[in-house]
């Protein structure tokens, strides 16, 4: 499973990476959200993975029986989540106000010479 | 922890001070003064205690790093305080009347009272730390008190200037100081043994002294005290006679017992305060605005208390006090004068004033007390000065001492008879001048006739306050205040440079007539602009060299340094990862294929819907891990955020700008390049970072007390609830902010500016 | 877009209008069935104010997003407010115990029949974090709705 994780968190990366370069400021925001979960499933896979337990601990027992996934990342990670959104509004704001400003969606345009 | 509630005091007094203003206008002096009155007697009250055995006080803050919340009233912290609270009193009330009518007036009083408190904590400080946080508290409210008149270029130069040069300084005081704590293994002022011997001293000297130099506008430092002569008269009064530029003098003096008695020590001080009284006192007969005039002197008598304090020994701390004292009061009064008249008739130009006498009766009456004390002949400054002879005298530096001092003398006493005397003689050349109300002419009435009256005083005054401060910068002080020490050289000398001074006075308009001509930018004030010139240089270069403005190159360079970090650091061992079994089962393949396509059509999507469309597939798939892989909980706040992505996206949309496919084949194909290197990179490191573990996870103590202590069996709520709560609750703290600058932003033009969702 | 009036609203879609108004009571049952259940079982505070948030984020896309304003009744800034409240004061009751700043307060009370309910302050803490997600995520996307 790490193998198959490895890929697509580079083909997210890769992908991110792309769309960050080009010169849309849309494509851009798309690029950040991209590269936002590659980042999320990084941290996730680093920890170690485990299929399908998750860190619940079960009824009448006092805690859980090995293996399960750290619940530590996954607390991480979940507010990375929605701290991630509210990055990406505010992003799209900006560039809402900037496509105002500038009238042109073109990063390009807006470097000032 | 009676000194801290009074400082703490001063600074929420400064918070009221604007309401105050308001409501009093500029009565509202006279309120506020009240309390560094009050101050002022409670400090008096403690003077048998300070003289018998100082009191202390001591709270712990952070003590891991020796930084206590430390006070302590000795005799020079006495002294110090009851002039800074005097004073800082009648200027108090003085600053009301002199900004009648203006709006500003509030702001003047609140700034005047934030810079009080912290000079009084300056002075009252028993850490080392604690001092420097109470410096640095006096170096930007001295900003804000110089830079007063915003609107005015000169003003605004005179504050940077003072900032630059006294905070540079206080860089190195602060080195000094840590480095000083750690030599003698304490940071309470009053433990700290003699360093004399250490082998540290020079280093850490050097580095106090500049400090101290610098803030006590010491040659070659001393430019930025005239310039600073741009604030209003009540400001300059306050700092440049009794705190501000006297906090480096009050340094020197309370770490003479333990960096002083060295040869270094001596001739640097000798040496700086020589040069300063020379500079000072030079540059002050060619000036034409009273204020400058003013300014110079008050350079050449820090300069005065420098040398003094390098001459080490019982008759100089005796004399530095007691010169500290009458100088505080004459200049005081000198300043405030100043203020009066330029109230009165609108000029500081001596050159256009003359028989003020006439028509400011009472401010002339004041100047001339003050002028009688800068002369010499009046008790306190005849008692200063004398003692300051006598001192210089006895030393083996004596020909160059006494020399500096006699023509800083002569010229205090040329100065002493232009402001004290000249411009109120004669025909009266300014017909609308005019007394100012009481506030106006209190605060110079009553520190003229305190510098004759304390003078006549000798033995009461140091029995009260004067021979306890001596002790602070002397240990063992048994020295003698009298006015009468007989004829002697001292004498001799004192009427002599007072003679000479009167005489020289004489060519005072030829004088200043030709320093009228002089350029006003002289030696080192022209090194320190060269100095911020060289420094806007240096930004600017740098600044045009790494900020280019264009997205694309800021990515290729953040992304270019985190490859070249990570091979640099993937070289150095070989992972073992190869030898993991390929354990894939076939969903999770579909899973991945689903992904990968999805991220590829969204670097090939033409359109902005179909591209939001894929984020969303591609979001869906990274949820539907987190659930085959035990994470539940990631899986379900992924789906939703990426429900609420595609909503928000598909409801700007008609806001946003079409996608543009303006790079050229090459481009796309280079970039398409980078982005694989750089994703292979990420991913190789995914498969590094999956099987190297440092030391246990800290999440076993989680797991194990989650159910037991935290009443919890869903482990990620407990530790995002309880266990991490602390941090849960920044997190949401910034999503709160976060959604308010969405919303201000997107509502900005909407309402016209202001935020709104009603 | 075209619109036609239905009662009090401009409605877009038929369709969505009684999918929106249908689904919208039921996903704020679940948030709070999320939220409740959090600290045993997946859900808490983030997930369930998200899901509260996509039901009104719906119902905004229906009908007009002030529709949403008169539903919510409250002010969302003041709401996040509240959230914030909720949390902090969920970390001072510990305190007032003289337990460190966050330390959980738990009351337990013991029904007939093995019924068990177990209260804390963490749930209170919770509670906090659902209405910050939920006001927070609701006030950008209304924000954005109404500029239409």
């Amino acid at each position: 499973m790490v193998w198959l994780l490895a890929l697509a968190i580079g083909a997210l990366y890769a992908g991110g990476l792309y769309m960050m370069l080009r010169k849309t400021m849309v494509k851009l925001l798309i690029g950040l959200a991209m590269i936002g979960n590659a980042a999320n499933l990084l941290i996730f896979t680093s920890s170690g993975i485990v299929r399908s337990k998750a860190p619940l601990v079960p009824k009448g027992a006092k805690t859980v029986e090995p293996p399960f996934a750290d619940p530590l990342t996954q607390a991480l990670i979940l507010t990375a989540i929605v701290i991630g959104f509210a990055v990406l509004a505010f992003a799209l704001a900006l560039v809402r106000r900037t496509y105002e400003a500038v009238g042109s969606g073109g990063l390009e345009d807006m470097t000032e010479e | 922890m009676e000194p801290l509630i009074a400082v703490t005091a001063i600074f929420a007094l400064a918070l009221l001070a604007p309401q105050t203003s308001r409501l009093l206008a500029h009565r509202a002096g006279w309120l506020l003064s009240l309390l560094p009155f009050g101050l002022f007697a409670w400090m008096a009250s403690l003077s048998p205690a300070v003289n018998a055995d100082p009191p202390k006080w001591n709270q712990p803050w952070v003590p891991e790093i020796g930084l206590n919340l430390a006070f302590r009233l000795d005799g020079l912290a006495l002294l110090f305080g009851l002039l800074i609270t005097g004073i800082g009193g009648l200027v108090l009330v003085y600053a009301g009347e002199y900004m009648k009518g203006d709006p500003r007036a509030g702001r003047l009083l609140s700034f005047l009272l934030f810079f009080m408190g912290s000079m009084l904590g300056v002075v009252l400080a028993d850490n080392l730390i604690l001092l420097f946080v109470f410096w640095e508290l006096t170096s930007v409210s001295s900003f804000l008190l110089i830079g007063f008149n915003s609107d005015e270029e000169g003003s605004r130069r005179g504050a940077i200037q003072a900032l630059v040069v006294t905070g540079g300084g206080g860089l190195a005081l602060l080195a000094g100081l840590v480095w000083m704590g750690q030599a003698a293994q304490t940071y309470e002022i009053s433990n700290l043994p003699s360093l004399a011997g250490h082998p540290a001293y020079a280093g850490l000297f050097a580095l106090v002294a500049i400090g101290c130099f610098t803030k006590s506008a010491q040659f070659p430092f001393h430019f930025w005290l005239p310039n600073a002569m741009k604030a209003p008269t009540p400001v300059s009064a306050y700092l440049h006679s009794a705190t501000m530029v006297k906090a480096g003098v009050y340094l020197l003096a309370r770490l003479s017992p333990t960096l002083g008695g060295t040869q270094i020590w001596e001739v640097t001080l000798t040496a700086v305060g020589g040069a300063t009284m020379v500079v000072g006192g030079g540059l002050a007969l060619i000036q034409y605005d009273l204020k400058r005039i003013l300014a110079y002197t008050t350079v050449a008598a820090l300069g005065t208390l420098v040398l003094a304090l390098g001459i080490g020994g019982e008759k100089a701390a005796g004399a530095a006090m007691a010169f500290l004292l009458a100088h505080a009061l004459y200049k005081g009064a000198l300043f405030l004068v100043a203020g009066a008249v330029d109230h009165g008739t609108g000029t500081r130009d001596i050159r256009a004033l003359s028989g003020l006498a006439r028509q400011m009766p009472i401010t002339g009456f004041a100047a001339l007390l003050a002028g009688l004390s800068m002369l010499g002949v009046a008790p306190m400054g005849f008692l200063a000065k004398e003692m300051a002879f006598e001192a210089a005298l006895s030393s083996p530096l004596a020909a160059v001492q006494a020399g500096a001092l006699s023509l800083a003398a002569v010229a205090f006493a040329w100065v002493a008879f232009v402001v004290g005397w000249r411009i109120f003689r004669g025909t009266p050349s300014q017909p609308d001048a005019h007394e100012g109300s009481p506030g106006l002419w209190l605060g110079p009435m009553v520190l003229g006739l305190l510098g004759v009256g304390l003078g006549c005083a000798p033995a009461w005054l140091e029995g009260f306050v004067g021979s306890a401060a001596a002790n602070s910068v002397m240990p063992d002080y048994q020295g003698h205040w009298s006015l009468w020490h007989g004829f002697n050289l001292a004498l001799g000398l004192g009427v002599g440079c007072i003679v000479l001074g009167l005489v020289g006075a004489r060519a005072s308009e030829r004088a200043v007539a030709w320093g009228a001509e002089r350029k006003a930018v002289v030696g080192c004030e022209r090194a320190y602009d060269a100095a911020i010139a060289g420094a806007n240089r240096l930004a600017e270069t740098f600044t045009s060299l790494v900020q280019s403005g264009r997205l694309r190159v800021y990515l290729q360079t953040t992304i270019g340094t985190t490859l070249v970090l990570l091979a640099a650091a993937m070289l150095r061992w070989t992972p073992d990862f190869p030898n993991r079994p390929f354990d894939v089962r076939p969903h999770e393949v579909l899973l991945l294929i689903a992904m990968l396509a999805g991220v590829i059509g969204a670097a090939h999507s033409k359109s902005r819907l179909s591209a939001v469309v894929i984020l969303g597939v591609v979001g869906f798939g990274v949820a539907l891990t987190y659930v085959l892989l035990g994470a539940p909980d990631l899986a379900m706040t992924q789906i939703a955020v990426e429900i609420l992505t595609v909503i928000l996206f598909v409801l700007t949309f008609i806001h946003l700008p079409k996608f543009q496919r303006a790079s050229t084949l090459p481009t796309r194909l280079g970039d398409a390049a980078v982005a694989t290197v750089f994703g292979a990179a990420m991913g190789f490191l995914c498969l590094v970072a999956s099987e190297q573990r440092y030391g246990e996870p800290v999440s076993a103590y989680f797991v194990e007390n989650s159910y037991p202590l935290a009443h919890g069996r869903n482990i990620v709520n407990v530790i995002l609830v309880d266990f991490r709560g602390l941090d849960t609750m920044g997190e949401i703290t910034v999503l709160a902010l976060a959604g308010l600058g969405v919303v201000a932003l997107w509502s900005a033009k909407r309402s016209g500016g202001g935020a709104s969702t009603r | 877009m075209v619109g036609q009036a239905v009662g009090r609203w401009r409605i877009y879609s038929v369709i969505l209008a009684s999918v929106a108004r249908a689904m919208l009571p039921l996903l704020l049952v679940f948030s709070l069935f999320l939220l409740w259940r959090g600290h045993n079982e997946p859900g808490g505070g983030f997930t369930g104010g998200l899901v509260a948030a996509a039901g009104f984020a719906l119902y905004a896309m229906a009908f007009q997003p002030r529709s949403v304003r008169r539903v919510i009744r409250v002010d969302l800034r003041t709401l996040m407010g509240a959230g914030l409240l909720c949390a902090a004061a969920a970390g001072v009751i510990g305190m007032a115990q003289n337990k460190p700043f966050m330390t959980g307060v738990w009351i337990s009370w013991q029904g007939p029949e093995g019924i068990a309910v177990e209260i804390g302050t963490p749930f209170l803490f919770d509670v906090g974090v659902y209405l910050v997600v939920f006001s927070v995520t609701l006030s950008i996307i209304l924000s954005k709705a109404e500029e239409r």
